[in-house]
C-alpha cells in the first residue's frame, strides 16, 4: 500500500531546501557583523559545515539522532542510510518517504553547530573548528537530537513539546556557544571597544533569508502541507514581526534612534523563539512571545554581556540561548489542544505539569550541552590548539587561515 | 609648519587616536592603505593561482601641525603605535609651505589648528 501523499511531500522537500539556505543566510548574518579581515572566515565556516555534515549526517549522524532508541542515542543501524528508503517511516512521518524526513532533518543538523561558530568568530584556528564540528555534531546534537525527537528518546516520552528545534537547535547550540566564549577568551584589543559590524547590508541580507527560510524550519516540521503548516507560517511571521518592532521601540526609547541591526536582531530572536512553539500556540500568543523576546534577548546582550565580560563575538548566546530557553518556557504556558490535538495543554490552558516537563527539558539540555562543549574543547585545545596566533589574530583569518581576502582595495 | 604622514598597523589606529587627542593634536586625515616594507605580506591563493608578497592593510594618517606641535605629535604616534613587532609602520616629517582654511581663507598658522 502506497501511502505516500504528494503534496506533503512537495511541501517537506520544499521545506527542506528552505532551511539549507538559512546556512549561508547565517554566514551574511553573521559575516556582515565581522571585521572586513575577518568576513571570509565565517562564510567559509558556515559553507565547510554544509559540507561537513551533510556527508556526516548520511553515513552515520540520522542514525545516531533518530533510529529507535538506545538509551543515549540511535545506535548505527542505519549507518549510510542502510534501510532509510523511499516508502514512508509511519512512526516520524506517514505520509512522506523515509529520506524526505532524513534530508529534512540533515539540514537542521547542518545549522544547529553553524550556529555555535558566532561565538568564537574571528579567533579560531580553522583545523579546530573542523574538528570541533564534527565532534560536536557527533556527541551533543546526535544524543541531544535522539533525547527530544527520536523514538524512545526519554525527553519526547517525558512530554516535552520541542515543534521545530527550540531545545535540539537554539538551547543546544546556544548554550555551547556560551562554554566556548568561555574557553576560548576575548579577542584581542577589546578594551579599545567592539569592533562595529563591517557590512550592514550583509546583515540585513541574512535577516532577510533566514526568516524566509524559517519558513521551511517552522511550517515544515509539520511534515504535511497542512492546517497545523499553515498556523506554523502564520505563527512564526507574526513572533519575528512582533519581536523586530519591539527592539527598535526599545532601542528608540533607549538611545534615542531605533536601528537597522536592532530590527535585524529582534526579528532573528523571534524567530528563535517561536520555533519550539510554532505547533502549539495561536496568533495572539506570538505576539507575547515575540515581544517578550527581544526584552529578554536586548537585556543579555546589551546589558548582561558587557557587565559579565564574556566575549560571545555575535551574541550566538544572547540570542539562541535566551530566546530558545525563552520559547521554550512559553510552549509550556502557551500551548494548546485548541491548535494542535497532538500537542499538550500548557499552564495558561490549565496543565501546570507542561511547563514543568518544558523545563526539566531546557535543563537537562543547558547542562549537557554545555558541559560536553567544554570537554570536545578542552580536547582539541590539547590536540591541536584551538586558537589562533596573537599575529594572525591581528592580520585576520580570512588572509592567515585561507589566503584569501574578501575586499581588494587597489582595481 | 610640517605636514606629518605616519603608516601605522590597522589595530593600533584606535590606541594612536586617543594619544593623539591627550596631546591635544584634534585634527587628524585617516585612509586605508596597502603596503609592507619589512614585512613580508601573505602569500594568496585563488583557484590554485599563488599570489606571493601580497600586500597587507595598512593604515595612513596626515596630520598637518605648527611647529611646537610636532614633537608631541611623533611621540603620541610613538606610543600609540609601536608594539615592537615587525610592521609597526613609518612616520614621514615634511616641511608645508602653505595651509589654507577653505571656510574662511585663512592662512598659515591660524588655518592649521
Amino acid at each position: 500500500m502506497n501511502m505516500i501523499n504528494s503534496g506533503d511531500t512537495a511541501w517537506v522537500l520544499m521545506s527542506a531546501a528552505l532551511v539549507l539556505m538559512m546556512t549561508p543566510a547565517l554566514a551574511f548574518f553573521y559575516g556582515g557583523m565581522v571585521r572586513k579581515k575577518n568576513v571570509l572566515s565565517i562564510l567559509m565556516q558556515c559553507m565547510i559545515v554544509v559540507g561537513l555534515i551533510s556527508v556526516q549526517w548520511v553515513l552515520y549522524g540520522y542514525s545516531l539522532s533518530f533510529h529507535p532508541g538506545h538509551g543515549f542515542w540511535g545506535g548505527f543501524e542505519w549507518t549510510g542510510l542502510n534501510g532509510v528508503g523511499l516508502e514512508p517511516y509511519a512512526d516520524y512521518a506517514g505520509t512522506i518517504p523515509h529520506q524526505a524526513f532524513m534530508i529534512f532533518q540533515a539540514m537542521f543538523a547542518i545549522i544547529t553547530p553553524a550556529l555555535i561558530l558566532g561565538a568564537f568568530a574571528e579567533r579560531m584556528k580553522f583545523s579546530a573548528f573542523l574538528l570541533f564540528m564534527l565532534l560536536w555534531a557527533t556527541f551533543v546534537y546526535a544524543p541531544v537530537c535522539h533525547w527530544v525527537w527520536g523514538i524512545g528518546g526519554w525527553l519526547r516520552d517525558k512530554g516535552a513539546l520541542d515543534f521545530a528545534g527550540g531545545t535540539v537547535v537554539h538551547i543546544n547550540a546556544g548554550i555551547a556557544a556560551l562554554a566556548t566564549a568561555i574557553a576560548i577568551g576575548r579577542r584581542k584589543n577589546l578594551d579599545k571597544g567592539t569592533p562595529t559590524p563591517h557590512n550592514m547590508p550583509f546583515v540585513v541580507l541574512g535577516t532577510g533569508l533566514l526568516w524566509f527560510g524559517w519558513f521551511g524550519f517552522n511550517a515544515g516540521s509539520a511534515l504535511a502541507a497542512n492546517g497545523l503548516a499553515v498556523n506554523a507560517f502564520v505563527v512564526t511571521n507574526t513572533a519575528a514581526a512582533a519581536a523586530g518592532l519591539t527592539w527598535a521601540m526599545i532601542e528608540w526609547g533607549r538611545s534615542g534612534k531605533p536601528t537597522l541591526f536592532g530590527f535585524c536582531s529582534g526579528a532573528v530572536a523571534g524567530l528563535v523563539a517561536i520555533t519550539p512553539a510554532a505547533g502549539f500556540v495561536n496568533v495572539v500568543s506570538a505576539i507575547i512571545i515575540g515581544i517578550m523576546v527581544s526584552v529578554f534577548c536586548f537585556t543579555a546582550v546589551s546589558i548582561i554581556k558587557p557587565k559579565l565580560g564574556y566575549d560571545d563575538s555575535l551574541d550566538a548566546f544572547g540570542v539562541h540561548c535566551v530566546g530558545g530557553v525563552w520559547g521554550a518556557l512559553a510552549t509550556g504556558l502557551f500551548a494548546s489542544k485548541a491548535v494542535n490535538a497532538a500537542g499538550a495543554d500548557g499552564l495558561f490552558y490549565g496543565n501546570p505539569g507542561q511547563f514543568m516537563t518544558q523545563l526539566l527539558a531546557v535543563g537537562v539540555t543547558l547542562v549537557y550541552s554545555f558541559v560536553m562543549t567544554l570537554v570536545i574543547y578542552k580536547v582539541i585545545d590539547f590536540v591541536v590548539g584551538v586558537r589562533v596566533s596573537e599575529k594572525d589574530e591581528t592580520i585576520g583569518l580570512d588572509l592567515t587561515q585561507h589566503h584569501e581576502r574578501a575586499y581588494t582595495v587597489l582595481e | 609648519m610640517k605636514l606629518i604622514i605616519a603608516i601605522i598597523q590597522p589595530h593600533k589606529l584606535e590606541d594612536v587616536k586617543a594619544e593623539l587627542y591627550a596631546a591635544n593634536v584634534n585634527l587628524i586625515t585617516v585612509n586605508e592603505v596597502l603596503g609592507h616594507g619589512q614585512q613580508k605580506g601573505v602569500t594568496e591563493f585563488y583557484r590554485g593561482a599563488k599570489e606571493t608578497g601580497n600586500l597587507l592593510r595598512k593604515v595612513r594618517l596626515e596630520i598637518a601641525v605648527n611647529e611646537n606641535f610636532v614633537e608631541p605629535t611623533i611621540n603620541a604616534i610613538m606610543k600609540g603605535a609601536q608594539t615592537g613587532e615587525i610592521g609597526d609602520g613609518k612616520i614621514f616629517v615634511l616641511d608645508l609651505p602653505r595651509c589654507i582654511r577653505i571656510r574662511t581663507g585663512e592662512e598659515g598658522k591660524e588655518a592649521i589648528g
